[in-house]
């Protein structure tokens, strides 16, 4: 530090304490109302403090013994957002992967274009382009299955730019004395570039794991057969009951499971996840 | 465009690898873009029957709109208001980070994590902690006299779909301030310290110029994700409403596309909207451009 402020430094800690106060609240209140009886939400104040219900909670969450509320168990909505999370992930990364190898290490005709059109993914995120594309899954047949979930979402820019930057930093020498020690394209691909490209890709794993998991309107447009429904998408379902007060104990364990894996994978892989997010944004 | 000095000849395998990704471009990006700029031009009789092609009447039509005027003033404050409470409550946060040298691993951890929450669920939350009958909030600023209300009060509702929105995007600005303000060398600060320059001043001459490509990056950043990834935290608290208050652009064409059916006008509001994208795509990547130069 340049100079000695007491005061500075107090007021500073003071400011990180209360940003992670205000951080951390709306999610303590949540964990604090899933651990309390339907009845406690009637009326007055939400609890602040927590309650001896949360083992009931969670456990007829989990299996689905909420009959009014859900017609689901959140396990089978778990199950399907880990299925949609690892799909899109390493969906994005192997197609991503392919086409920055083709584009650095090839030279065809129209590889200019083939640039362009997958830029142009950037530009076309899918909330402008709801109708017509929800339009073309449908006439493909793929409403409410796994495929018609992920392969919409699994075109990126960002994935294939970065394996591109990648790419244009590895030595020339390393392509020279594969091949003149007879290693064909995809044996160099597979024996040299992944390897090196690993920490990469695991960055890469960790933003696009959350991207995935936290899709929203794409899987309310794709499903509306239970058995599919993925978790960040069912809470709304949930929320928005006819005629009666939302049952707060059971939504407050669903948000709170529902942000548990990835908020788990940001913390437990901090600095994966804060190279990754530094990387695509180049 | 770069490639490398020495490349494999090959005809054919470049094109099997680019398959994957060109076919999902073409059959889900560029076909439907194509498709709304197409039905943009069109319009549909109130049964469904026979549809016609109008022109750019779609267009003018929206324009001669109070709806969608009043959604586009909607946008523009809700972008701004989130952006500027995103930036300057992470910018302090980052600042007061920079003070501190000991703890500072711990503080990150601690505020990185609403990055992984869905913006729906953060949306969720907000709406629990602002529910008029037994939210906290309410109930404290009842104390101080205010009367919240987000079903039936348009400021209220704006309020809290801002401070949702918000405080999901604290996390990922900390971490680009922090690492801007990381870059400015020490001796800078050190040299106008010893010149006499207090703190405040520091900050006003060095710190905030310096950080302006960081701010200027992050503010691109922001306001993307304000006009197209909050759709889900409109969705989930107030759903646009009361009276249109909260009605974004991109929930509007979905709301007149999937709920109101009028697909001529939704794919003119897409058309615009891609036109909007483009402007702020070619923004960030002039600016980019430049910051790898710098």
């Amino acid at each position: 530090m340049v100079e000695n402020h007491r005061w500075l430094d107090v007021l500073a800690h003071l400011t990180l304490i209360l940003g992670v106060v205000i951080v951390a609240f709306p999610v303590y209140i949540a964990v604090v109302a899933s651990t309390h009886e339907p009845a406690d939400f009637v009326s007055g104040l939400i609890p602040l403090l927590p309650g001896d219900n949360a083992v009931a909670t969670y456990a007829s969450v989990l299996e689905g013994g909420v009959s009014s509320q859900m017609s689901v168990p959140i396990l089978t909505m778990l199950k399907n957002s880990l299925i949609m999370a690892v799909l899109i992930a390493v969906g994005k990364i192997v197609i991503s992967v392919l086409s920055a190898y083709a584009i650095v290490y090839f030279r065809f005709p129209f590889r200019q274009l083939a640039f362009w059109m997958i830029f142009v993914t950037l530009m076309l995120p899918v909330e402008v382009r709801i109708v017509p594309t929800f339009q073309v899954v449908a006439d493909l047949g793929m409403l409410n299955s796994y495929a018609g979930l992920t392969i919409p979402l699994i075109a990126s820019a960002t994935a294939t730019f970065l394996f591109r930057q990648v790419f244009l930093t590895i030595p020339d020498e390393l392509m020279e004395a594969a091949r003149i020690d007879g290693a064909g394209p995809m044996k160099f691909f597979r024996d040299i570039l992944l390897p090196l490209s690993r920490t990469n890709i695991a960055a890469l794993f960790v933003i696009l794991f959350i991207y995935g998991w936290n899709q929203y309107l794409w899987p309310i447009l794709i499903t509306t057969d239970a058995g599919f429904y993925t978790i960040v998408a069912g809470i709304k379902r949930m929320a928005d009951v006819v005629d009666s007060e939302p049952l707060w104990n059971y939504i407050m364990a669903t948000a709170v499971l529902a942000m548990l894996p990835p908020v788990i994978v940001v913390i437990a892989m901090q600095r994966l996840f804060v190279k990754g997010l530094v990387e695509t944004e180049k | 465009m770069q490639t490398k000095r020495t490349i494999f000849g090959n005809r054919w395998l470049p094109y099997l690898l680019l398959a994957p990704q060109l076919a999902v471009t073409v059959i889900f990006f560029l076909w439907p873009a194509g498709q709304a700029v197409w039905q943009s031009f069109l319009r549909e009789d109130a049964f469904g029957l026979k549809t016609s092609f109008v022109g750019l009447s779609n267009y003018t039509r929206l324009f001669d709109n109070a709806e969608y005027i009043n959604a586009l003033k909607v946008t523009l404050v809700f972008s701004v208001s989130t952006a500027a409470l995103a930036l300057i409550s992470s910018l302090l946060l980052a600042l007061a980070l920079d003070r501190t040298i000991r703890s500072s691993r711990v503080y990150t951890t601690l505020l990185v994590w609403p990055y992984a929450v869905a913006p729906a669920i953060a949306g969720v939350l907000w709406w629990f902690i602002f529910n008029p009958t037994i939210g906290i909030m309410p109930y404290l600023l009842e104390r101080v006299g205010y009367d919240w209300n987000h079903a039936l009060q348009k400021g209220d509702a704006m309020a809290l779909v801002i401070i949702a929105a918000a405080w999901k995007q604290i996390s990922y600005n900390f971490l680009f301030f922090v690492a801007g303000l990381q870059s400015i060398p020490a001796s800078m600060r050190e040299a106008a310290a010893i010149d006499g320059a207090g703190p405040v001043k520091r900050f006003w001459t060095i710190t905030l110029p310096l950080l302006s490509p960081t701010t200027f990056f992050l503010l691109v950043v922001n306001v993307v994700y304000t006009m197209f990834d909050t759709f889900a935290v409109i969705d989930a608290t107030t759903g646009g409403g009361p009276a249109q208050a909260t009605m974004i652009l991109v929930y509007k064409v979905y709301d007149d596309g999937f709920i109101g059916l009028n697909l001529g006008s939704s794919a003119a509001q897409s058309v615009i909207l891609m036109g909007i994208v483009i402007a702020l795509t070619i923004i960030q990547f002039r600016y980019v451009e430049r910051r790898v130069t710098y």
